[in-house]
């Protein structure tokens, strides 16, 4: 033990100052090959071609106050904003509620209740989010229906054949996620299930329905739907559309849920047999709650395709946002501006999908922070 | 491993394991033949033999995680048959501990540990938090109860598997191959606290080649080749004076290093 050596840390040196700074990050990554620095080029030709005028159009030279297209008229250069302006209450709120001024409180006050909930749900340090999670889940709805449906406590019964324009998307989209949900969770369930009986049907009715185009359901759910009921029976447009919707979706949200239940190990319900945990109990407390933050990405992804694919309801007569927007911008008043008003209902479903989508990452991110594995 | 002495014979009591003319198929392999085994209150029992031989499918027949076509298994008095309700019966008499652990990883450690007891004992929630605790003292990680799985080596999920399963309160322990997923510094830390489980009376079977922990643990050491039990001894018999030149041949490949 005598000549021992003592470690000594050799000193830090700062790398050399061509390898650090705004120069060689532009060198390294935008030039870094002949291929990098032409995409470089090219991209950067069309940003500029395309963009500076676009926003001048767009925002720049925009009109945006005024109450008619004379306005617009006079200045050609710029966007009609003023248009969608004039026409917020239609495209957003539909026929019924914009023709009312006195009854526009009902579809705003459902808008503020819904953004009250969610909002406070996408921050992490929120506290009571289980019970804000039941109020957006559980009796939103319902205040939903008793306000913007009405007909109880004097608010009076709106016509649904007038619904229309985001509320109409919202309402759709919100009413297939919802029901499709749990119902796409049974059948992902019975799907694997060891009885044949009940995984046939599951299979006949995913298969059935994810071979279907919507467009072709929604027709269906509008015209045979009537012949199943006794005579009489009358349905709502929007309910047969909600029903369609929810028939369509759960198909599709069962699919994503099997993938994440076909993801689990075996062994983790083994675990729980050998536990003696029964199979509703192995499935609520083990495997689905690690399948469903499986498939989080691939159950949003079809949550964003049907917010989008409600679009389709126009096949029925029912105009929701899109068709709103398109429908009053051939309104002799404001013809001619389409392109203000596909913009605008653009905007809207991207901020929704937008939304969802980063929601469902932080969602995952969260779900995952928490185990290493 | 080292030369340990033998623990003190376990008091045996009467039949809690009673397996009669077992067999079993998957499809047209014959995977289990014949298997007459009887296991006495408080024995422990270890199983070795060449990989395939069915050791595994052996002690999950016992719980029910393989179903057998041919034979009688009886575990505390009550028949493995169809009947879910039988099974979970005997499943939360019999714990089991996995060659891959099978934690939750989605449960803190502590949660892995109270889940059974809350819904299948019904035990009330602070009670099976207490109980949980005390086993994960009993396995030396109380200071991982709020970790998930993912955050814990290896040899210290094994723990937190054994702790699981103690929380139901078995009346017996099965183990497959507990400790061939472990590093080799891990591996003591979990023989340990199954030499302790041991020194408490527990019954169990143990499928491992740990040989070390045969010697010293086991009253009754069971050889299988192609699905048959192919010799059965008491440990110093059986790896003094092997009877079997299957057994001979298994032995001096695994007691070569
Ligand atoms: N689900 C299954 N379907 C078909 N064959 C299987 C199945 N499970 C196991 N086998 C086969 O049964 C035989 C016994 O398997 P088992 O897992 O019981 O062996 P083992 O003795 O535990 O082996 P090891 O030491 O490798 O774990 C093997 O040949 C295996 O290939
Ligand atoms: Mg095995």
């Amino acid at each position: 033990m005598a000549d021992v050596k003592t470690f000594v840390p050799a000193p830090d040196r700062a790398p050399p100052s061509s390898a650090v700074g705004p120069i060689a990050w532009i060198r390294d990554n935008l030039f870094g090959s002949i291929g990098s620095s032409i995409a470089t080029l090219v991209f950067f030709y069309l940003f500029f071609s395309y963009v500076p005028p676009f926003v001048e159009w767009a925002l720049i030279n925009a009109n945006w106050t005024g109450s008619d297209r004379s306005v617009c008229e006079a200045n050609a250069a710029g966007a009609c904003w003023t248009f969608i302006n004039v026409r917020l209450e239609q495209i957003l709120f539909g026929l019924y509620f914009a023709s009312n001024p006195d009854e526009l409180w009902r579809p705003t006050l459902i808008f503020i209740l819904f953004f009250a909930l969610l909002l406070p749900l996408l921050f992490e340090k929120t506290p009571g989010k289980k019970w804000l999670t039941i109020a957006l889940l559980g009796v939103f709805p319902v205040v939903f229906y008793f306000v913007v449906y009405g007909g109880y406590f004097g608010i009076s019964q709106s016509n649904t054949t007038q619904w229309g324009g985001f509320l109409l998307t919202f309402a759709l989209a919100f009413v297939g996620i919802l029901l499709a949900l749990p119902i796409g969770i049974l059948l992902a369930l019975g799907r694997r299930s060891e009885l044949p009986v009940i995984r046939s049907i599951c299979v006949i009715y995913i298969e059935f329905w994810r071979g279907t185009p919507l467009i072709t359901i929604l027709f269906m759910a509008s015209v045979m739907l009537p012949l199943f009921f006794p005579a009489g029976v009358e349905f709502d447009k929007v309910v047969r559309a909600m029903i369609g919707i929810t028939l369509f979706q759960s198909a599709y949200t069962a699919e994503a849920v099997r993938g994440g239940l076909a993801a689990i190990p075996k062994g983790q319900s083994e675990a729980a047999m050998a536990l003696g945990l029964g199979y509703w109990r192995r499935t609520v407390f083990i495997t689905l709650p690690q399948a469903l933050k499986i498939s989080i990405p691939s159950i949003v992804n079809t949550f964003i395709a049907l917010f989008k694919d409600t679009s389709l309801v126009s096949i029925i007569g029912l105009l929701d946002l899109l068709n709103m927007a398109q429908t009053t911008a051939r309104s002799m008043e404001w013809k001619g501006y389409d392109i203000e008003a596909f913009l605008f209902a653009g905007f809207v479903y991207w901020a929704f999908c937008y939304g969802m989508s980063r929601y469902s990452q932080n969602l995952e991110r969260k779900l995952d922070t928490n185990r290493r594995n | 491993m080292t030369t340990d002495t033998q623990m003190a014979p376990a008091e045996l009591g009467e039949s809690i394991i009673t397996i009669d003319g077992l067999n079993k198929w998957y499809g047209q392999f014959h995977v289990l033949k014949d298997i007459d085994l009887d296991v006495k209150r408080g024995e422990r029992i270890v199983i070795c033999g060449p990989s395939g031989s069915g050791k595994s499918t052996l002690i999950r027949c016992i719980n029910r995680l393989e179903t057998h076509q041919e034979g009688s298994i009886v575990v505390d008095g009550i028949e493995l048959t169809d009947d879910t309700k039988h099974i979970n019966d005997i499943r939360r008499e019999v714990g089991m501990v996995f060659q891959h652990f099978n934690l939750f990883p989605h449960l803190t450690v502590l949660e892995n540990c109270t889940l059974a007891p809350i819904w299948v004992r019904k035990t009330p929630k602070r009670e099976a938090e207490e109980l949980a605790m005390q086993y994960l003292e009993r396995v030396k990680i109380p200071e991982q109860a709020n970790k998930y799985p993912g955050q814990l080596s290896g040899g210290q999920q094994q723990r937190v598997a054994i702790a699981r399963s103690l929380c139901m309160n078995p009346r017996v322990m099965l183990f497959d191959e507990p400790t061939s997923a472990l590093d080799p510094e891990m591996i003591a830390e979990v023989l340990d606290v199954m030499v302790g489980l041991a020194e408490d009376g527990m019954t169990m079977l143990c499928v491992t080649h740990e040989m070390g922990f045969a010697r010293k643990v086991a009253n009754r050491v069971i050889f299988m080749d192609g699905g048959q039990i192919v010799e059965q001894n008491e440990p110093e018999e059986f790896f003094n004076n092997p009877q079997n030149d299957r057994t001979q041949l298994f032995l001096s490949q695994i007691l070569q290093h």
